[in-house]
């Protein structure tokens, strides 16, 4: 055998050696981020605090992590952060970062009510084509209220306007 | 400003099971062995070997099993531990068989023996009782918390498997060690196994223990301290491995079991103050026996002065410096497969040696490939600790590879000059029948915990969406 060939395969072997280390180390790259985000729209930024607060929202309130309002892009005086001001979930915070807010007693809403007079779907927040937050009551058993009156249609929500479900109440903050 | 209502979830990822990832990397994984094999017959004999194929296959077929068996029986579990355990046994396998064709070693071999057997087809043959194992493994154990059961009788079992060597007329010492046994015409190495069953012990102890060694503590200095009758354990199993290196001349087993409890103990309680006094622990003990063992004496002269004391003709002092020889004329790229002179190591050239061989042969680049590959074996073991959802499980994947890790540091270590030889093996690489299949079964075990921990999370309790919502009487 040519001293060449042998040469060739030496350096060749260490090559395909490190190509294996290599090919694994992409396998596991995976690993080092823990989250998958789905994204469906235009929006990209900041979507993770979100979920995370709302994963947070059944926990004890000590563990509640302080919630940066995010996204330059709101309109002056428009509000940056829903705040739960009564019932269990009080001190609850989800930042408004134009996704639609789910509430209700189902896992899947953006907050989880732990309320025996709310409905598994009782009521989403979103905004609008101009920015303006919308509340609208998705047929809820006891209702949605706005300050005093039950929510027959979607309305706009004023900026710290008391929101009524059950128990608990929440209300658009800057 | 036109904002589509958006969605987005975010979720942990949800792990695909990454099967067919597995099988690419195996195919790769069996792949290089058969270049390896190629590459040494031609560099040895100028011709394409005549036993390629046949290894090829052999070795394309174990995998297969395996990878069949994960698929049906482990879908989820970690796509790495199968290809790259595969990879090192193979590897190994080709490093045997080419230390059966050293002249040299045959020529040794017939003066002392009168014969040469190869060791390599044995070696297959223990790889194929290895993998029968890890399919074993996979199949009797459907749920690693079955273990926990045993939590006792793996302890008894365990020294049991540890003192085995003892007994006279069935232990065997080789070289000063006594870490083997003989039955029926085979050598056995209790201590691998007892690696694996001692794992089991400390985690299902720990799990039920680790709140009282944990919480009930002084504060001295930063550390925390453990009561006085908390440190009955860590002392108990110091006290053992201590018995173990006296009378079985053994660092490594007795530095491996030691130190497995010590990482155990250190993940179970999250005390800083453990692995100081483990270590603490440890450097006394190793000192204290190494001043009064001559065997262990022996040992620490031929890491200290490799060259000085091989003058003086000590055999393991002569044997340590035709290591240092094979790593040092290894350099950066190696000699080439076959084309080194690792053999001049002589005896155990291809058992506690051979990682000597890859130095030689495959240089610093391959050195660093194989502990890569070790590493990462130990990272996805550690990755399934984090994973697991149950303590036990969690203790137990850390233990085992813990135990893994400190086998690597204490072979490779041993044999690059770092710490003191002891005679343990390189997992799957080096030539062992008992070190092979102890092996397989703890990646065995790996794969089952991380199937369990990778499985998509059972369906949530029944929600409460089930009950009537409360209507609001006024």
């Amino acid at each position: 055998m040519s001293e060449l060939t042998l040469t060739v395969m030496r350096l060749g072997f260490l090559a395909v050696l490190w190509l294996f280390v290599i090919v694994a180390v992409q396998v596991i790259r995976s690993d080092l981020f823990g989250t998958r985000v789905t994204q469906r729209g235009s929006r990209r930024q900041e979507a993770r605090p979100q979920q995370q607060q709302a994963r947070q929202a059944a926990a004890p309130p000590q563990q509640r992590g302080q919630q940066t309002a995010g996204g330059g892009r709101q309109r002056r005086g428009a509000p940056t952060k829903l705040v739960v001001s009564e019932g269990t979930l009080t001190g609850t915070t989800v930042a408004l970062q134009g996704q639609t807010i789910t509430l209700g007693r189902a896992h899947d809403s953006t907050i989880v009510l732990d309320d025996d007079y709310a409905s598994s779907r009782h009521a989403r927040i979103y905004p609008d084509r101009d920015g303006q937050w919308i509340v609208e009551d998705l047929g809820s058993t006891n209702g949605t209220y706005l300050d005093r009156s039950r929510l027959t249609t979607a309305t706009p929500i004023p900026l710290g306007a008391p929101i009524r479900i059950g128990k608990t109440v929440i209300e658009l903050r800057k | 400003m036109s904002v589509v209502t958006n969605t987005t979830t975010i979720g942990a990822i949800e792990a695909p099971s990454r099967r067919n990832t597995e099988l690419a990397l195996l195919a790769f994984a069996v792949a290089i062995p058969v270049f390896a094999y190629l590459n040494v017959g031609l560099a040895m004999d100028g011709k394409v070997p005549a036993g390629m194929l046949g290894y090829g296959l052999g070795l394309a077929l174990l995998a297969g099993v395996a990878h069949l068996v994960v698929r049906k029986w482990a879908p989820y579990s970690d796509p790495l531990l199968l290809p790259l355990a595969t990879l090192l046994n193979g590897m190994g396998l080709v490093l045997i068989w080419r230390l059966d064709q050293s002249p040299r070693l045959i020529a040794t071999s017939m003066r002392l023996y009168d014969s040469f057997s190869p060791d390599a087809p044995k070696q297959m043959m223990y790889s194929a009782i290895g993998i029968a194992m890890f399919v074993g493994m996979l199949l009797f154990l459907k749920d690693h918390r079955v273990l926990q059961r045993y939590t006792y009788i793996s302890m008894v079992v365990a020294l049991v498997l540890l003192l085995l060597p003892l007994v006279p007329g069935l232990g065997s010492a080789v070289y000063g060690a006594k870490i083997w046994i003989n039955v029926a015409g085979f050598s056995i190495q209790p201590g691998e196994f007892a690696k694996i069953v001692l794992a089991i012990f400390f985690s299902g102890y720990l799990m039920v223990k680790r709140d009282a060694l944990a919480l009930a503590s002084r504060r001295f200095m930063g550390l925390y301290l453990p009561r006085g009758r908390d440190l009955g354990p860590i002392l108990t199993i110091w006290a053992v491995s201590l018995l173990i290196l006296i009378f079985e001349n053994d660092l490594g087993t007795s530095l491996l079991f030691f130190g497995m409890f010590v990482i155990m103990l250190y993940v179970a309680t999250e005390r800083t103050s453990w692995i100081v006094m483990g270590l603490l622990m440890s450097v006394a003990g190793a000192v204290g026996v190494a001043s009064f063992a001559g065997h262990v004496q022996d040992r620490v002269d031929a890491w200290a002065d490799p060259f000085g004391c091989a003058k003086e003709g000590v055999a393991a002092c002569q044997q340590m410096s035709q290591v240092m020889m094979s790593f040092g004329s290894g350099g950066i790229l190696g000699t080439g497969l076959g084309q080194g002179n690792s053999d001049l190591i002589g005896f155990a050239a291809n058992s506690d040696f051979i990682f000597a061989t890859v130095g030689e042969e495959l240089g610093l680049a391959g050195v660093m490939v194989f502990l890569l590959i070790y590493g990462l074996i130990i990272e996805r073991g550690v990755r399934t600790s984090l994973a697991a959802r149950d303590p036990f499980g969690k203790l137990l994947a850390m233990g085992l590879s813990g135990a893994f890790a400190l086998q690597i540091f204490v072979v490779a270590g041993g044999v690059m000059g770092l710490i003191p030889l002891t005679g343990m093996t390189m997992p799957f690489l080096a030539y062992g029948g008992s070190s092979v299949i102890a092996n397989w079964a703890l990646i065995g075990i790996l794969i089952r915990i991380s199937d369990t921990a990778r499985r998509p999370a059972p369906a949530p309790a029944p929600s409460p969406d089930a009950e009537m919502t409360q209507v609001v009487r006024p």
